[in-house]
């Protein structure tokens, strides 16, 4: 285990003196102050909020941003990830940096652990402070809280870790170009999946087919899961005609996957770890 | 004290490619082998395969203690300095020799004053002499070298020589990985010749450099001997007196290693 700290630390380093925190922090930045800009003019209009006949303007449209911002955030996490782990083996493997590292007496599973660790964790803290800032924003201008904080948080955080793993993973059998290309093109899987839950619901389309397709291609890439499921926790209390139109935004596809999410997520990316760990230790270097 | 590497009948093979075809080869304490070979010969995936880094075919292997390696083909992270290279590996090869270590292994390859200075402004020649001092970082018991003056100038090819001999004395095994023959002649105990994934020859350098018989000069011009080793002189003299030649001078002819290593490799 302190093998993995140690290329845990070394790959945090790495990503510091490369610059990949720079750039991902411009991007936030850029995307804060956007968001923040949004929820302020939104909330001008908000003398047109007056509660009328059961709908609540400010739920409406803070719930509505904050679905927005998640979506941004997780794809802000998704880059992050990716930029973290897309060459971690092969690509470092075929520049030569990999292997005076990989003949010391540390084992490949560890290395892995510790580029993982790295990766999971530095993003995971990334997309849940930026869902924590876009909360406290929406907050400052529309005066709305979500009906859940923490654990769309934590699944937000979860959503970026599988998708790390599944970079790290790919980078073992693909180059760093295909690898990126790869697991954005996952990443977008993922969000067709989510948009094909959501013309499927009863207001649009009400078809069980695509909704059934929807849901299992959510387990299948479950970070799209993690996501569904936190936005349906941003409104897990919100309920009537408020409910119907908040649907018809970002929170269509949302839905609780239930509390086995959590073990099979778990399960899921300890078997990417798995599948990662047997094709690297049969990888010639 | 065990050998500090053992390797029987190691082989790979890369799809319907064999790189290896079964290579024995024993490498005592303290002892500097050279491999030498063609490109393409099998000696990087030999090198590879103790490492770790190729998983083999089939044959095995035993590394007793701990080893070094510098690969023919490497980089540092380019934004570390070299002290925090070896930082790095000190840390990862779970070596307590901390800055002391690090300040040997530098005034060893010539570094002191550049330790500061970042991977990414140092030469190829500076980044090689920085993975030398890698590989030796928790004072290994077999340092495994790949081409390690492949970027050297001769200067440096002479430091390497003089390292490698600072070595031995410390009782530290080394396979030196090169292509160049006179270094290999020069510095090595034995060396050992692989060709097309075979072990072609080995033995000591004058056990390579074979015997090329004596050339007598005398008044009646050169006359040779082919199959005569140093043993038959005398007698070759008496007779070439007694026979009424005069001996102005007698040369013992020997082929170079670089004849022997030719003739097994099949370069002429």
């Amino acid at each position: 285990m302190r093998g993995a700290w140690i290329i845990a630390g070394f790959a945090l380093r790495e990503s510091l003196r490369k610059r990949v925190f720079v750039v991902v922090a411009l991007l936030t930045v850029a995307f804060l102050g956007l968001y923040a800009l949004g929820t302020w003019q939104i909330s001008q209009e908000s003398g047109q909020w007056a509660p009328d006949d059961g709908i609540e303007g400010d739920v409406i449209a803070g719930a509505t941003l904050l679905g927005l911002s998640m979506f941004a955030t997780l794809f802000l996490g998704a880059i992050l990830a990716v930029f973290l782990t897309l060459s971690a083996v092969r690509g470092d493997a075929e520049r030569g940096l990999l292997q005076p590292m990989i003949v010391r007496p540390l084992s490949r599973g560890t290395f892995l652990l510790g580029r993982y660790i790295a990766a999971a964790s530095v993003c995971a803290a990334y997309v849940i402070a930026v869902f924590l800032a876009a909360v406290v924003i929406t907050n400052a201008f529309i005066g709305w809280w979500p009906d859940r904080l923490l654990v769309p948080a934590l699944e937000l955080g979860a959503a970026v870790a599988v998708i790390a793993a599944l970079a790290l993973a790919g980078s073992v059998v693909l180059s760093s170009t295909a690898n990126g290309i790869a697991v954005f093109m996952i990443f977008g899987a993922g969000l067709t999946a989510g948009l094909l839950g959501q013309i499927a619901e009863p207001e649009a389309l009400n078809s069980e087919t695509l909704e059934n397709v929807s849901r299992t291609a959510s387990w299948i890439l479950p970070f799209e899961a993690l996501y569904l499921s936190a936005l349906s926790a941003v409104t897990a209390d919100t309920v009537g005609f408020t409910r119907f139109a908040i649907n018809l935004g970002p929170f269509g596809g949302a839905e609780s996957f239930g509390v086995l999410l959590g073990p099979f997520v778990l399960a899921y990316v300890a078997t990417i770890g798995a599948a990662a760990l047997w094709a690297f230790k049969r990888r010639d270097l | 004290m065990p050998d500090a590497l053992v390797a029987q009948d190691l082989r790979k093979h890369y799809g319907p490619t064999w790189a290896l075809k079964g290579v024995d080869l024993r490498i005592g304490e303290g002892e500097l082998v050279g491999l030498l070979g063609p490109n393409g010969a099998g000696k990087s995936t030999f090198v590879k395969i103790v490492c770790g880094l190729v998983r083999p075919s089939g044959g095995s292997f035993a590394v007793s203690g701990s080893f070094g390696y510098l690969a023919e083909l490497f980089r540092f992270p380019d934004w570390l300095s070299a002290d925090e290279v070896l930082v790095l590996h000190q840390k990862l090869a779970g070596s307590s020799g901390g800055a002391r270590e690090r300040a040997d292994l530098l005034e060893l390859v010539g570094l002191t004053e550049f330790s500061e200075r970042r991977v990414a402004a140092m030469s190829k020649g500076m980044q090689q002499r920085l993975g030398i001092a890698q590989a030796m970082i928790g004072d290994p018991r077999l340092l495994l070298l790949d081409e390690p003056t492949s970027a050297l100038d001769p200067a440096g090819r002479r430091t390497v020589r003089e390292l490698l001999e600072t070595l031995r004395s410390r009782g530290v095994a080394v396979l030196l990985n090169s292509h160049l023959l006179s270094e290999i002649e020069l510095v090595c105990d034995r060396v050992a010749i692989i060709a097309r994934g075979e072990l072609v020859a080995a033995g000591t350098p004058d056990e390579l450099s074979r015997s090329g018989g004596v050339e007598v000069d005398t008044g009646r011009g050169t006359r040779q001997f082919p199959r005569a080793t140093r043993e038959d002189i005398p007698a070759i003299v008496r007779e070439l007196v007694e026979a009424g030649d005069d001996v102005y001078e007698i040369r013992l002819v020997r082929s170079t290693l670089e004849d022997t290593y030719l003739e097994v490799v099949g370069g002429r």
